[in-house]
């Protein structure tokens, strides 16, 4: 018997939103199910295992990823919370690499202490970001991007050329233009000396987990409300007693001291500092990890940075960026048939054109053109059914790469049938090209196959991994 | 005759040559529910937005209490007491129904952004103090916005949960005085009507002075104390609803001159 007057279908909607679907499903209710100390907890014992477990050149990759997980979120204070396109967050980043490379180097002979330079520094990164808000005043959007942007450039060709600025005396080399500055000293607190890529990835892990407490209390508090006000309707919020323009330069300048704080640790690992570091590709990195982990999330940022960060590193072994290859050709059989058994006949029709090609390709000519295969798993195993050819290799896949470009713009404009019969010889060609070609060449094939896991994930998760579907419409 | 809540003395704006607001006067007394009827593009809303701030007025005062408010920030105003909605919502769609009406409290709390990081005493007491006082105003909607719906993103609200979200919002800023922008817009009769007790009780119970838009006139009877009529950002009437409703002026500018004459 029901409580008239009640509605159940009502009252349950909150628990059924909560349900979620898709493939991140069960991995977003373990996250609700630890709650977020116990993720954290486990997050800091997983990652301060990772060193014990690798060599010195995976703990530099895991330095890489801290790096990365902290920029990411002093991004996501400026861009997910405040919802201020900030274009010139590298330069920040830039900014404390560069302060502390001049403070604790022989570049100009100045040796200040660990625990002077870093307040020192932050607060001076943070007073630079609050310069950078004031267009925010005026300008949103697109128009708010394009002026950050040119800080960003303006940034880097003041470091490269600084003897050349007017007014500079060519004998007083601040930055040391285009060769940058070397021999950076490292952290040194308390007696000790973070000079080894264990201690500096410890000393990243111990920043970032207080980075990530104090940014939770407060995207909880009263000015991480304010904030997304801000970003949702800022004349509302404006109407709601919030001053913007201050939140928008507190924003600004939290942001901004995140990434300078990151940049000195970065100057420290790296023993210098170089203008290259700070180009606009990194910062379009950083906003692919704080994308891809999910907007306005914390522990998303963290997980996008792992994400982005981690996947190229794999790719570097071609026999890890077979698995994915393969692993995405299988996907992409199962995702374009709606019943399993069309793309089982269509596997089936794979195995056979190839083995097709194979006898004919020996028939006509002889065993002379093949090569060897490659000496990865999937190499091995397809050794004696796929064309691994000699002396050839090389144009014959160029010319099959380009084929197989046509037939995927085939795949994606037929239906039915027709779609089989594009779809079998494609598929049988992007193998032929994979192992011609981008297996051998894992510092390019690694870059398209990144791009190609990017795309396919914004298109299933647009919001991000862990982020939160934000609606627009009234 | 004690002073009013808010005074309007000789108000005017144009946008070019266009003259929205011409020398209006206007006042709310204490606990009083005064209504501002007229057609479209009578100035109304312009009216609001000159009393909360966006717009500047090119001549004119605007008395809060006695004191003048012209050329303060929408943010400043909103601290002296002056609360609004608005006519399009603009409810914060992506926050939970209850930190939309937790942000009206920040001109009202204290807690520094460090405080928060440390989560200090002051400042964990100071946000179980503003929970409890968002729970408080959304309490005032009756079952509609309570329990289960306080952590639901605002935008899984109903058009007409969302307008009251949008009241809940503004009553947390205390103010002396209380604007609503066409409260009963887009709503169906049922609503309408109960719109129109809680604008009663908003004044009787909360003890809000009103300033109110609507073009309800069911709902303009119900609740008005007084009723002023713009037309062309002109005064035309003003007095009780039956004064105003019968007025040969504002028939007209609703319905025509033949329609006024007919009368």
């Amino acid at each position: 018997m029901s409580d008239i007057g009640v509605d159940r279908w009502v009252e349950e909607s909150g628990g059924r939103q909560e349900q979620y679907s898709g493939w991140t499903a069960p991995v977003r209710r373990l996250f609700d199910r630890i709650g977020t100390g116990w993720g954290l907890l486990i997050f800091t014992v997983a990652t301060a295992t990772f060193p014990l477990l690798v060599s010195q050149g995976g703990v530099r990759i895991g330095i890489t990823v801290l790096l990365l997980a902290m920029l990411a979120l002093g991004l996501n204070v400026v861009v997910g919370w405040a919802g201020l396109l900030d274009l010139g967050y590298v330069a920040f980043y830039g900014f404390g690499a560069y302060f502390y490379a001049i403070v604790a180097s022989d570049q100009l002979s100045l040796h200040w202490p660990t625990w002077v330079a870093i307040p020192v520094i932050v607060i001076a990164t943070a007073l630079l970001g609050a310069l950078l808000s004031l267009p925010s005043r005026r300008l949103t959007g697109d128009y708010l991007a394009i002026m950050t942007l040119f800080f960003a450039q303006v940034f880097v060709e003041i470091v490269r050329n600084f003897q050349r600025l007017p007014g500079v005396s060519p004998d007083f080399d601040l930055t040391g233009g285009p060769n940058g500055i070397t021999g950076v000293e490292p952290w040194r607190l308390f007696g000790f000396e973070f000079d080894t890529f264990t201690e500096n990835f410890y000393l990243l892990l111990g920043l970032l987990v207080l980075l990530v407490i104090g940014l939770h209390n407060i995207d909880k508090s009263r000015t991480g409300r304010a904030w997304r006000a801000l970003r949702e309707d800022t004349l509302a919020a404006e109407h709601m007693t919030t001053p913007v323009n201050r939140l928008k330069m507190l924003a600004f300048a939290v942001g901004a001291a995140i990434a300078g704080l990151t940049g000195t640790i970065f100057a420290a690992v790296q023993v210098g500092v170089f203008p290259n570091n700070f180009l606009l590709v990194f910062l379009i990195t950083i906003y692919a990890a704080l994308i891809l982990g999910g907007m306005g999330s914390i522990p998303g940022a963290v997980v996008g940075a792992v994400a982005v960060a981690f996947t190229p590193e794999l790719l570097r072994n071609p026999g890890t960026a077979g698995w994915l290859f393969y692993g995405g050709l299988v996907a992409v059989l199962v995702g374009i048939f709606k019943k399993r058994a069309l793309a089982v006949l269509a596997a089936a029709g794979v195995i056979l054109l190839g083995v097709l090609v194979r006898v004919t390709a020996l028939g006509v000519w002889d065993e002379s053109i093949l090569g060897v295969a490659n000496d990865t798993f999937t190499g091995r195993l397809l050794d004696g059914w796929l064309l691994v050819l000699g002396d050839q290799q090389d144009i014959v896949s160029n010319y099959a790469f380009i084929l197989t470009l046509v037939g995927v713009l085939g795949v994606i404009v037929t239906k039915g049938w027709w779609r089989m019969a594009v779809l079998i010889p494609t598929a049988y060609l992007a193998i032929l090209v994979w192992e011609n070609k981008l297996a051998l060449q894992p510092s390019v094939t690694r870059q398209l196959l990144f791009g190609g896991v990017l795309m396919v994930m914004m298109a299933v998760r647009p919001q991000g991994m862990l982020g939160t579907r934000r609606v627009e419409i009234t | 005759m004690t002073t009013p809540i808010l005074e309007i003395r000789g108000l005017s704006k144009a946008f070019g040559g266009l003259r929205v607001i011409q020398t209006l006067d206007l006042t709310v007394g204490a606990g009083e529910i005064v209504s501002v009827i007229g057609p479209n593009g009578a100035g109304k809303t312009t009216l609001f937005n000159m009393i909360s701030g966006i717009y500047r007025p090119d001549a004119g005062e605007i008395l809060l209490d006695g004191k003048s408010i012209v050329g303060a920030s929408p943010e400043k105003i909103a601290n002296l007491g002056i609360a609004r909605t608005f006519q399009t919502l603009r409810v914060f769609l992506n926050m939970t129904v209850r930190e939309n009406v937790m942000v009206a409290t920040y001109g009202a709390t204290k807690t520094r952004i460090w405080q928060s990081v440390l989560q200090t005493g002051a400042a964990r007491r100071e946000e179980e103090a503003v929970k409890r006082l968002a729970e408080d105003k959304l309490g005032f909607f009756g079952e509609r916005l309570m329990g289960y719906r306080w952590d639901q993103p605002a935008y899984s609200l109903s058009y007409a949960n969302r307008r009251r979200l949008e009241i809940a919002r503004a009553m947390a800023i205390n103010p002396r005085l209380l604007m609503l922008d066409e409260p009963a817009a887009g709503m169906n009769p049922v609503e309408t009507h109960e719109i129109t007790e809680l604008i009663g009780r908003l004044r009787d119970e909360a003890g809000y002075s009103i300033l109110v838009i609507e073009h309800d006139m069911h709902v303009v009877e119900g609740i008005s104390d007084r009723v002023v009529a713009l037309d062309h950002g002109v005064k035309i009437a003003e007095g009780s609803f039956d004064d105003v409703a019968g007025d040969p002026r504002v028939i007209e500018a609703y319905l025509g001159y033949r329609a006024a004459d007919s009368k």
